[in-house]
């Protein structure tokens, strides 16, 4: 049960970590990364709190071992930020809409919304009840989640029209 | 919820994986692809490895290839590479049918047609469709490859007949030359992207006179393995699929099935919900092939 030395790229920087293989990508970004900003939930694969980026994808961190992730390239909710630390446009709407009332599947709802809009700029209603269909949120009743997703896509839009 | 302690070993050929497997001696030696279902078993600690051999990064066991009158899927292809694939869309429309209610996004990223199908979840749907269109799967070994028909492979819940020195590497689905061929795949589940409490699968090729020259069904949840509707297939040939003739073939429906009830549905509930689905699957599957 040898721990294993491993390099992951973590929100574009080079990050090593020396892990037990069982440990978890979700443990090990949280307890040895200190990137906390991921959520761990239900720790099976249901409720979709610790989605980070994995190679441009959302997946469940909690359903990877770190070890799977060496040479990878993850993004976490942290990655969202602005260059400058502030809040990225996403995450900016989210607070618009007051999207969160707990705040714990914040981070994975920010991750599926992000996925969603890389891929689609203008998505349906449809669209994202699909994209966040992964993610639980027992406060909100996701009505404002959907509304901080369609207002980041209308802004994208008109600022990229504008622009 | 944490797995207990294992080795890992990250696997750099197909070859070094059968080594690795032949020489397990007493280790319970386990292959981890897209670790869907494996991780969470694991963490539930109803699966207890002594080695994880990870074959996420083995490019030899990715990629969809189209042979003429078959599809040969490897068994690490993602979830998500088949519902984006042209190639199942045009050719393998059932299977891009039910890769739509495989889990979420999230999994799908992750989860491999070969894991879904060695795992063997009742109501996988991946299963369900490979099944339903006679797959022939592709076993490799120390000793070398051998090929078997899917009818047979899932033994029980959660039980499939793969050795513990096997591994999947490819997954052959026919693909069926007619023109006027439907499909169809119906589910029901409590939310979105959750386990199906039933589900059906239908493909059907009418001939010229509007009857049914062809029919491959299958149904999910209904047994403790995915079923492969026989009687009732044998019943539709032939015949034109109006509600009648549909009517009388589910009849056989009872017969080919055995659900259980557990914490989500009863039995009962699972046979008329089966009834259901199957006569919807068969009706919309048999619309598709008319226009």
């Amino acid at each position: 049960m040898k721990n294993v030395e491993i390099t992951l790229n973590v929100n574009g920087r080079d990050r090593t970590a020396t892990v037990p293989p069982r440990m978890t990508l979700v443990d090990c970004l949280r307890d040895m990364m200190r990137l906390t900003g991921t959520h761990v939930g239900c720790e099976h694969g249901i409720c979709g709190a610790c989605s980070v980026m994995l190679d441009g994808e959302p997946v469940r961190s909690c359903l990877m071992f770190a070890v799977q992730a060496a040479g990878h390239r993850i993004t976490t909710v942290e990655g969202l930020l602005n260059d400058d630390g502030t809040l990225g446009d996403l995450q900016d709407s989210f607070w618009e809409c007051h999207a969160m009332q707990c705040g714990y599947c914040t981070p994975g709802m920010l991750v599926a919304s992000h996925a969603l809009l890389e891929e689609n700029p203008d998505p349906s209603e449809d669209d994202i009840r699909e994209a966040i269909s992964g993610n639980l949120c027992r406060c909100t009743g996701y009505q404002q989640i959907v509304e901080a997703v369609q207002m980041t896509g209308k802004r994208r839009r008109e600022g990229a029209s504008h622009g | 919820m944490k797995a207990a302690e294992f080795d890992y070993v990250r696997a750099t050929s197909l070859d070094e994986v059968c080594r690795l497997l032949a020489d397990a001696g007493d280790q319970e030696r386990k292959i981890i692809a897209g670790g869907q279902t494996l991780v969470p078993l694991m963490a539930m600690r109803m699966a207890r490895p002594d080695m994880l051999i990870d074959i996420g990064d083995l490019a030899e066991l990715v990629g969809i290839d189209d042979r003429g009158d078959a599809i040969a899927i490897r068994a690490g292809t993602r979830q998500r590479a088949i519902e984006r694939s042209d190639i199942v869309s045009e050719r393998l429309p059932l299977l891009a049918k039910a890769v739509r209610n495989v889990g979420h996004q999230q999994t799908r990223n992750r989860g491999t047609i070969g894991g879904s199908l060695v795992h063997g979840d009742p109501s996988a749907e991946l299963a369900m469709a490979c099944l339903a269109l006679d797959a022939v799967l592709v076993m490799r070994d120390a000793t070398g490859e051998t090929e078997m028909p899917i009818d047979g492979f899932f033994e029980a819940s959660m039980v499939t007949n793969i050795a513990p020195d096997q591994i999947l590497t490819e997954i052959r689905i026919p693909v069926w030359a007619g023109r006027r061929i439907g499909t169809a795949f119906h589910e029901t589940a409590s939310r979105q992207g959750d386990f199906a409490i039933v589900a059906a699968a239908a493909q059907i090729e009418l001939a010229d006179d509007g009857t049914v020259s062809r029919a491959a069904l299958s149904a999910g949840g209904v047994a403790p393995a995915p079923v492969k509707l026989r009687a009732v297939e044998a019943a539709l040939a032939g015949k034109r699929p109006d509600g009648p003739a549909v009517e009388a073939a589910i009849a056989g429906l009872d017969d080919e099935i055995d659900p259980e009830t557990d914490v989500h549905a009863t039995a009962d509930y699972r046979r008329r919900v089966a009834r259901r689905l199957v006569s919807r699957a068969i009706a919309d599957a048999a619309m598709e092939a008319g226009r």
